[in-house]
Parts: C-alpha cells; structure tokens; sequence
C-alpha cells in the first residue's frame, strides 16, 4: 500500500552529523526502540531462511548456524517430491483464483447496487449488517458453518435432502470455502468500491441524463470505468497473495473428510515443519510460498504498468 | 460512503429503486439469519433443539445453556484472558503505532526514509511461520506467556502507514509554532498530533482489538495452556464432531447439556463484544479505510 507520488514533498538533503542527531534525540528515542522491535520479530525470522538450506531438527536448532548441518536444496527437493506436495499446489491455486474471481466479482456487483439505492437510512443499515460477519473470528464463522452445512444440519434440512457440502472429498470443498469467505467479506470489501464511487466527478452523471443514457448505462459507462484503478491495484495486491492462503481458515473449515482438498501450502509447512519437528523442511516451504509471492506480485506489478493502470510499487 | 447530497435531485422513484430494495433485503436475510439462528438455539432447550434446528425463536426458552458454560465449563478464565490481551494489547497497540507513526510522518527526521523502508519491506516479505515458531518458542521462551499475544504483534505497519498518511493531512503549522515556543517533539506528539488524530486512532483502535479479540492462531501455535475464548470455542468444536446417538442420547440429556447448544451459547459469547463495539465505530473505519487505500 505504498503508492508514492514523487515530487510532493520538499526533501532537505541533510548531512549527517552528531549534532544533528542531538537535536532529534526525541525521534530517536521514540523510533529505535521500534527498530530493535522490528529486528527482533520480523529480521531474525527472516534470517531463519538459512535453515531452509540446512538439516534443522529439535536438538541441532541450538547449535549456531555455522555448526548445523548444510544441505544444499535437499528441503526443496523433498518438497517438491513430498506426496501431499502436488494436491497442496492445485488447492493453494484453486481456492486463491476461485476466491479472489469470486471475492471481486462480488464485492463489485454489491457496491455497484448498493450505490443505485436512493434510500439513504436503509443503504446504511444494509451496509453496517454487512460488515458485521467481517468482524467476527473464523473459529466463529466456522463454528456456524458447520452447524449449517454439515450433514443434517440446517441447510440440508431446510432443503429436505442430504447436499454433502462439508463431506465430500472433491473441489467442492474449495467453492464452499469462497462462499463462506465472500459472506463474510462482500461488505467490507465492497468500501472500498464504493469510496471509489464517491469520487466519480457527477457531472459526468447530470450530462449522460442529458443525453439519455438510462440507468444500466450510466452504472456501465461511468461507474465502471470510474472505479477500474481501484480494481487493478487491489487485484494486483491480491494476485501478489495468491499463494498465502490463510491456514487458519482452511483448518477450521476442514474435517477428516475433506482434509484433502482443504490442505494449502501454509498449512503444509505447519504439518511438515512444526508438526513433524522437521524445521528445516517447514522452513523451506514458507520461503518458496515467499518467494513465489514477490515474483507474482513484480508480475503482476509490471503487467498493470504497460496496461497503463497505476502501479503498486 | 455519503450520497452526495447536493446534487441528488428527488427524482421520482423507479420499479427498479423497489427490486433494489428486494434484493438487499435478501442480503441482509442472509447475513444475519445465521447469527440470528445460532442465538435462538443457545436460548433454546437442548432436546428441543434436537427436533429441528431451523428457529429463530427459542421454542422453549432456557438460560441452562449460558448457566452450564460459566459454571461447569469454566469459561471464566478464558474469558479473562481474551479480555485482558484485547485491553492491554489495544492500549499498547495503539500507544506505539501512533508514536512511530508520529516519527516516520516527520520529513526532517534524519532517518525517515531508512526507517519506513525497513519498516515497509516486512509487509511483502516474512520469514514464515516455522521461523517465527522457533523465534518465540526455542529463542525467546515465550511460549505459553501472556507477552507472546503482545509483544510480537504490538505493531502493524499497516496501521503505521493509515496514521501517518493522515498526520501529513493535518496543517503544519501547528507544529511549527509548537516548535517555536521551544516544546520537544515528545510534547508535540502527545499534546499536539494525538488530540488530532482521534479519528484515525479509533480505526486503529479497532482493527487492533478485534484482532486481538478474534486471535486464535498465536494460541494455537505457542500458548495452548493459557486459553482464550476463540481457542475454548475451537476445543468444543472438535470435541462435538462424535455423533450423538439420538435415542440413547435423550437419557442422557435429562440434566445436562448437548454438544451443539453448549457451542452456540460459547458462540453468541465470543461474538456479542464485537456487535456492541463495531457500529459505533462505523463512521471512523470506513473513512481510515479509505486514507489506507486510497491516499498512500
């Protein structure tokens, strides 16, 4: 989310000296402590990319790096080898493409209609329900969920037949999942769209009444094109997260049956990594889901920029 | 999100203004049908509740439900827990985020840029979730601490980025003249930016709590014996996938509870703190949503 625009502020070129520091001894003190923060719980797991390339098990962890055994890409390669590896890739994929197609189209279909509606205290009451699923925890929603979908729960009873919604072991899985996930984000995804909206000039509005345009035109016309920017960033900040599908849903949504189509590569590296006490192998994991996520997101980043769209970085 | 008033003529109402209202009606159905319906069965009778799970309404009303939770299950101490991270996790949250905010917002700041790279540069990469593991629980030792839901995630750079933007929206010669009558950068961020900025800190403020609130990873990972309400909620959800028997199961529910009531009860629980914070606070997230996104 850092969209800089060059040129806006006034940059003083300063020499550093200690004086200098002297006088913003008050911003150091209230940055560094931050900066040691940061070091602490964001470098040195990065830093931990190095047992990726080493053999780390609980008892050599304690040894420094230098004395652990290194192994080359062995981690990868048993990755890559690793039986669960292939059905973990086509998950990851399928539910992130099926989610962010779904997500979006949704959001926008729901921003585009609640725009349309002239009744200002009802459109609020509308929206403030629709952020409420948003707010609530996933071990909630997925304690609702399965009270409804699971076999004889609400939704097979409200349909007098059995619909194997949380029971079969088939990608079913992964459209349920982006169901569940667009009624619990449609509204507060679509904010966005709609404060997109909010900035469309109106006048353009009063001249298409002028000329005629009716009301499927207008919305076709202007407001489509009016929020495109805001869709190509957003889907480039989503296809960047392509492979960082939250384990925290797909475990809590998932049971015994489904386990197959549910498992995503965080939760792989969970299973592999923490489960099995393999830290290397786990290690080695999350850095290929990291890694292949700024290469997508470079992509997708440079793809927006000869589209002419505004660029993310 | 406001209509924008002045130019909206009252224009007679279309058919399609009324199939507008059909369909979000739906919506709404849908939204809230299954809250609605989860909070009927907690307040219903458990073997009532077996007959037909599709109410609204308790069809025999009972607070045996709650009762059992508090009492048998000994909901309090998770309770506790998820209240006290969300209290002193928020407090500080909100205290650092807006202090480095604060810093990073200042031009002449000599490290600026260096700070907000480094800073910038953990949203796209992070070590993962092994390393982080290992960070917490090997290195660090503090697994199964109360500080492992503070500590690690005290700052969102996320947050950092939607109060700074809105701290370069504020006049700048508030500051100056502060700087001028010779008051440290300390005294101007508490006396002076924080007065200010008390919209975007109550976005912050909510994004962290509910955070903090509906966390259930950290537990899971690193603090399995210090239980939160969502990690209680995540046990009683595993625990109720043995299938009841309907038959002998009704002996045996003479005096107690079923499975699915005592989840519905935790359920409405961990949800209600949530519903009576968010709507008031409405007004402020949507606008903080729109800086993030639209302005930085």
């Amino acid at each position: 989310m850092s969209m800089k625009k060059k040129g806006k502020e006034k940059v003083v070129k300063q020499k550093f000296s200690w004086s200098l520091m002297w006088k913003q001894r008050y911003l150091l003190a209230m940055s560094v402590p931050f900066l040691i923060w940061l070091i602490i719980f964001k470098y040195i797991p990065l830093w931990g990319w190095t047992m990726a390339f080493q053999e780390v098990k609980p008892n050599s962890f304690a040894l420094p790096v230098w004395k652990r055994k290194f192994v080359g890409f062995a981690n990868f390669i048993q990755t890559f080898q690793d039986r669960l590896f292939k059905q973990t890739m086509l998950n990851t994929i399928g539910i992130s493409i099926l989610g962010i197609f779904l997500g979006t189209f949704a959001a926008i279909i729901f921003a585009l209609l609640l725009n349309e509606i002239c009744f200002n205290k009802f459109k609020k009451v509308t929206q403030t329900i629709s952020y409420l699923p948003h707010f609530v925890s996933w071990v909630i929603i997925a304690s609702i969920a399965k009270m409804f979908l699971n076999d004889g729960g609400a939704l097979d009873v409200l349909f007098g037949k059995k619909l194997h919604l949380m029971s079969s072991n088939s990608p079913l899985f992964w459209v349920v999942v982006c169901l569940i996930n667009v009624w619990k984000e449609v509204g507060w995804d679509a904010i966005i769209y709609l404060s997109a909206m909010a900035g469309i000039d109106q006048g353009l509005y009063e001249a298409a009444k002028v000329d005629g345009a009716s009301r499927f035109q207008r919305m076709w016309h202007i407001t489509l094109p009016g929020i495109k920017p805001t869709v190509v960033v957003l889907l480039i900040m989503s296809i960047g997260g392509a492979l960082n599908v939250g384990m925290e849903r797909q475990m809590l949504l998932s049971n015994g049956i489904v386990q197959d189509h549910a498992m995503v590569l965080s939760w792989f590296a969970y299973v592999r990594g923490i489960g099995t006490n393999n830290y290397g192998l786990g290690t080695a994991i999350g850095m290929f889901q990291s890694v292949v996520g700024i290469v997508l997101l470079l992509i997708a980043n440079k793809i927006a920029g000869l589209l002419g769209e505004s660029r993310l970085i | 999100m406001q209509v924008n008033k002045k130019s909206k003529v009252k224009t007679k109402k279309q058919p399609f203004d009324y199939v507008l209202v059909a369909i979000f009606l739906v919506v709404i159905v849908i939204t809230i049908y299954p809250f609605l319906n989860v909070l009927a069965i907690s307040f219903n009778d458990p073997i009532d509740t077996m007959r037909n799970v599709n109410f609204i309404i308790p069809r025999k009303f009972t607070v045996h439900n709650y009762v059992y939770i508090f009492t048998e299950n000994n909901l309090i101490s998770p309770f506790l827990v998820s209240v006290a991270r969300t209290l002193i996790g928020t407090a500080t949250g909100v205290f650092c985020t807006s202090m480095l905010a604060y810093v990073l917002s200042r031009n002449d700041f000599y490290f600026n840029k260096l700070f907000t790279m480094l800073f910038i540069i953990t949203m796209y990469v992070s070590g993962g979730m092994v390393p982080e593991y290992l960070l917490l629980t090997r290195t660090l030792k503090m697994g199964n601490s109360f500080w492992v839901y503070i500590l690690p995630g005290v700052i969102w750079v996320y947050n950092v980025i939607l109060i700074r933007s809105f701290i370069n929206g504020l006049p700048q010669a508030l500051q100056e003249a502060a700087m001028i009558d010779g008051a440290n950068d300390f005294t101007i961020w508490w006396k002076i930016i924080l007065p200010l900025c008390k919209p975007v800190l109550a976005t912050v403020a909510l994004f962290i709590a509910v955070g903090q609130w509906n966390s259930f990873m950290d537990t899971y990972l690193y603090a399995r014996d210090l239980k939160t309400l969502q990690y209680i909620l995540y046990e009683i959800m595993e625990q109720a996938t043995l299938k009841i028997d309907p038959h002998t199961a009704e002996e045996q529910l003479k005096n107690t509870v079923s499975p699915l009531s005592i989840r519905m009860a935790v359920t409405i629980v961990a949800t209600v703190p949530i519903l009576i914070v968010y709507p008031f606070l409405q007004k402020y997230f949507v606008g903080g949503m729109t800086i993030g996104a639209v302005k930085d």
